[in-house]
Order: structure tokens, then sequence, then C-alpha cells
């Protein structure tokens, strides 16, 4: 027979995990809008803004590039035993450049820059919580929201778009490589036809994803960091939420994201 | 600067008051009903056990934390009736030495110290001349290029301190500056404490759980012209300002605030505590013999 004092302590417990809940959401909403309101007012902290391009643009672009050399190719030889079937290898550039450039290049750079940038800038900004030096810049009259949280959504916003076109060409080299070798595809057949598929509505959707995902990215990771208890084991919690939470959040804004593009552009 | 006048010029006026503060948390209340008052040119001790609620009286009084109930005033502004951003202003004009120092990792010594005058948009020339005039304030010159994971805990505080006497303001948290540090090194950094209090005319407040410290500032003083710290003689004690009672010139300049279970348990001179009969206070005096 179950215990009659449990049920209220069960609901209780589920109460205050609910309000948890929505006190993070209103925190993450809060603490974005104060993110982006930060940019029109000084001061700005644009050699900040610059270092956090450096570090998550440059830093990232190895392995976008090894990434990309290999989906590009990949992509070639899934795709390559179903065209040979219809002996229709010569459109082979165009599957390869609407994959990547529709939805391959923004979704997976995103989840690479995740990966690498989400987990480092919890962990950074959790290490400062636990180490007291965000209590010590507010201390020091400096808002650790426009310091730290703005400067690294706006490098993140910047820079996506431009490690996803890298990405893409990446992509559509490493496809050309491995079509090449092994449909025995010319480099004008495969690069026309790559880019003669392309349209307005395809570039539009390169470009928009990656800005929507750099900033739900550089701002769950923000929001994580700063929210950080419990000293270390606090920082490394915060820093694998950080890397699942914003690749989630990614992958179904995603979703909801190509549907509005698709319609948007009449697919 | 409206802030700084304040600070020094309002007379009859406590720099520093908490009338009935509580603060609490899921564990349940750390402080409950707190009242003192902190006078231009005192050094206030707040001394007591860990957990006993220094730390966040110290937050409170620096505006990082709002209190549940009750109001902190700090230079005739009612913290509590401000927004962030005002905070983020009023908190220019005051120093706040955290516990294990908070310097920002990835910033060499001077760019640490240096963190406040960049905001404020000094001159780079001006900068480096108050950074080394205050790293040399702190002995800690020499190390002006390394970074703090290249310091030892004392070496942290004293760039800790020289960071929060940069700009010269007229009040200073200090959270726990001798926690962890050896004797030598925790007299060194009391002797810091004693020459911003005697040299620049410094108010402020001091948590620790070690009475030494209380009775370090209470009994000594730095004289410039020796150069070094001597002992207070409580006869010639001409310039001392009133007491957190408000009473008048002649007493002491450092007080003790002892806490208890989030409260106020005793509140007077080091002399005073050194002399009473109550069982609890001589257990700091016997942890410290």
């Amino acid at each position: 027979m179950p215990d009659p004092s449990e049920t209220p302590s069960l609901l209780s417990a589920i109460g205050d995990g609910l309000k948890r809940q929505v006190l993070g959401v209103q925190q993450y909403a809060l603490l974005s809008a104060q993110a982006v309101a930060n940019i029109f007012t000084p001061p700005t902290y644009w050699f900040d803004t610059l270092e956090q391009m450096d570090l998550i643009g440059v830093g990232s672009l190895l392995i976008v590039i090894v990434a990309f050399l290999s989906i590009g190719g990949v992509l070639v030889l899934q795709t390559a035993a179903e065209f040979q079937r219809f002996g229709e290898t010569a459109t082979t550039g165009d599957a390869v450049s609407l994959a990547l450039v529709r939805e391959l290049g923004p979704a997976i750079t995103a989840l690479l820059v995740a990966g690498r940038n989400a987990s480092g800038i919890a962990s950074e900004i959790g290490s400062m919580i636990v180490t007291e030096q965000v209590d010590a810049m507010r201390a020091l009259g400096t808002d650790p929201t426009r310091k730290l949280v703005t400067p690294r959504v706006v490098a993140m916003v910047l820079v996506m778009p431009l490690l996803v076109a890298v990405a893409d060409f990446v992509g559509l080299v490493g496809g050309f490589i491995v079509a090449y070798f092994t449909l025995r595809l010319g480099a004008v057949q495969f690069w026309t036809r790559a880019i003669d598929i392309l349209d307005f509505g395809d570039l539009v959707q390169g470009t928009v994803k990656p800005l929507i995902f750099g900033f739900i990215i550089s701002t769950i990771a923000c929001h994580k960091g700063l929210r950080v208890t419990g000293g270390t084991e606090g920082v490394g919690r915060a820093t694998t939420s950080a890397v699942v939470v914003s690749s989630v959040w990614m992958l179904i804004i995603d979703l909801f994201l190509a549907k509005i593009l698709l319609y948007l552009f009449q697919k | 600067m409206p802030l700084r006048k304040m600070a020094t010029l309002v007379p009859g006026e406590p720099l520093i008051a908490f009338q009935d503060v509580h603060i609490g948390f899921d564990t349940g209340d750390v402080l409950n009903g707190i009242s003192f008052e902190v006078w231009p040119a005192e050094t206030k001790i707040l001394l007591g056990e860990t957990g006993s609620g220094k730390t966040l009286i110290m937050k409170m009084a620096a505006g990082l934390l709002r209190p549940d109930a009750g109001r902190v005033w700090v230079m005739g502004q009612d913290l509590g009736a401000m927004s962030e951003t005002d905070l983020l202003d009023f908190r220019r004009h005051i120093g706040f030495v955290f516990q294990e120092g908070a310097l920002f990792d990835s910033l060499t010594v001077a760019e640490n110290v240096a963190f406040r005058l960049r905001e404020e948009d000094f001159a780079e020339e001006e900068i480096e001349t108050r950074v080394r005039e205050v790293l040399r304030f702190v002995e800690m010159e020499p190390a002006i290029e390394k970074y703090p994971g290249e310091l030892s805990g004392g070496m942290r505080r004293r760039v800790s301190i020289a960071r929060a006497l940069v700009d010269r303001p007229p009040l200073v948290f200090y959270d726990s500056p001798t926690a962890g540090l050896d004797p030598v090194t925790s007299q060194t950094i009391i002797t810091l404490i004693l020459r911003g209090r005697d040299l620049q005319g410094v108010t402020s407040m001091l948590a620790t759980h070690r009475v030494q410290d209380a009775f370090g500032l209470a009994r000594f003083r730095f004289d410039d012209k020796a150069g070094r710290v001597i002992r207070i003689d409580p006869t010639t004690a001409a310039v001392q300002p009133r007491r957190s009672n408000g009473e008048g010139a002649g007493a002491s300049p450092t007080n003790l605030l002892v806490l208890r279970e989030g409260r106020s348990y005793f509140e007077g001179t080091a002399e005073e505590f050194l002399h009473s009969p109550d069982d609890y206070l001589k257990t700091f005096l016997a942890s410290a013999e």
C-alpha cells in the first residue's frame, strides 16, 4: 500500500521541477534579449568580439574542412550507386550541392561548432562563476552580460555563415574528388551542374540557418555557463548540458525553419 | 563623482547602514535581522564561524546580492531601490577583495589591476603610472607581467588588493583575505590593509574567522614616517572616528561585529571583546592561542 505522505511530496517535487524549468526559460529569454540589446548601447567590446571570432571561426576551421571533405566524398559514394542504376551519374553534382547547401552544410557545421565551442564557452564562463571572477567583474562595475555574453553571441552569429560557406565549398571539393576517381566525372560537368542547380532560395536557406543556429548555440552555452552551481562538478555538468541542449534545439528549430523557408521560396 | 563625495562629505551619517536585513536560501535563513552601521574611516571586522553569513553581508553591502527583507544603505544610497545598471555605476566607487582573489585568469597582473581604469577610459600613460604605483604599494611590481596561475595564494591576494585600491575608492571590502594563508603571509596582508587604512584613509569592512586579524587591525597602525607598523597607544588616540554606535571621537577606529546563528551577537571594540566574560566569544580567543 502506498504511503499517503508520499503523494504530496511527489507532487511538490514535480511542481518544483517545473518551476525550475520555467525559471530557466525565463532567465534564458532575458539573457538573450539583454545580449542583443547590448549591441545598440555603449560600451561595446569590439576587441573581445574579434577575439571570439578568431577562437570560434578560425579555431573551428580545421575540423570543418576535414569533416566536410569526408562528408562530400561519402555523399557521392552513397548516391553514385543509385545514379549509376539509372545512368544519371552526371546529376551527382546536383545532389551533393543541394544536400550540402540546403541542409548538411548548416546543420553539421552547427553540430561541430556546438561540440567544440558551446562546451568551451560554458566551461569558461562556468569556471569564472565558480572562482568568483564574474562577481569580481560586477564588483569592478562591468556588466558580465555585456563583456562576456554579447561578444560571444555576436562573434558566433557572424562566423557561422562564413564557416558554412567554407563547409559547402569543401564538401563539394570532397564530392568532386570522389566523383572524379569513381565515376570519372569531369570537373566542368560536376561544377557546372553543382552551381546551376542552386537558386536564390537555396542560398537564403544556407545563410539564414547558420545565423539562427549561431544565436541558439552561443546563447544556450552562455546561459548554461552563467547558471553553474556546485563547483567544478557543476562546470562539468554545464559543459555537457550546453552541447546536448544546444544541439537538440538546433535540430528541432532546423525542422521548422526548413519548412518555413521551403514554403517562402515555393519549393 | 557624487557618490565619492557622499562617502566623505555627509557629516553625521554612517557610510554603511544595515536595517533589519534578512536573507536565506533553499537550506533556510542565513541572516535573521542584522542591523549595524559603519562610519567613515572605521574598519568594521565581521567575525564569525564558516557559514555565519559574513560573505553575504559583504556582498549585500557591495550590491552583489539583494536582501530578502530589510534595507541596506551605502554612501547614502538605498541599494535595494537601485537597478543593476545603477549598481554597476555605484560599484565603480568601491573596492572588493574576494576570498581567493578572483583574479582574471586570462589577464596578466598588470591587466588585472588596470581592468577598472581601462573600463573607465583612462589614458594609457595614466594607467601605467597608477598600476605601477599600486603594485609597488603591495610589493608586487616585479610580477607585473605574470599571469595569476604563476602566483602563490598570498601573491594573488596582494594583487587583488592592488586591483581594489587602484582607483582609490573610499570604501573597500575584504572577504576573508587571510583564509588559507600561512601566519607570515597573513601578517603581510594585514599590514597592507593597515597601510590602506592609515595612508589612504579607506573605510573598510573585513570578514574573517581569525581573531588575530581583528587584533592586528585594532592594536596597530602604519606609521608612514617610520615606514613600518607600530602599536597604537590607546591613551593618545586623538584623531579617531566615531564608533559604530555614533558616540564621539576618541574611540577605536576598528570595531568588531560577531555573528552567530544569523544574528549580531556582539558589537564593540577589540578590547571590549577581549575582556568580555561571554563563553562563546572566548572560544574565538581560545582558537587563536
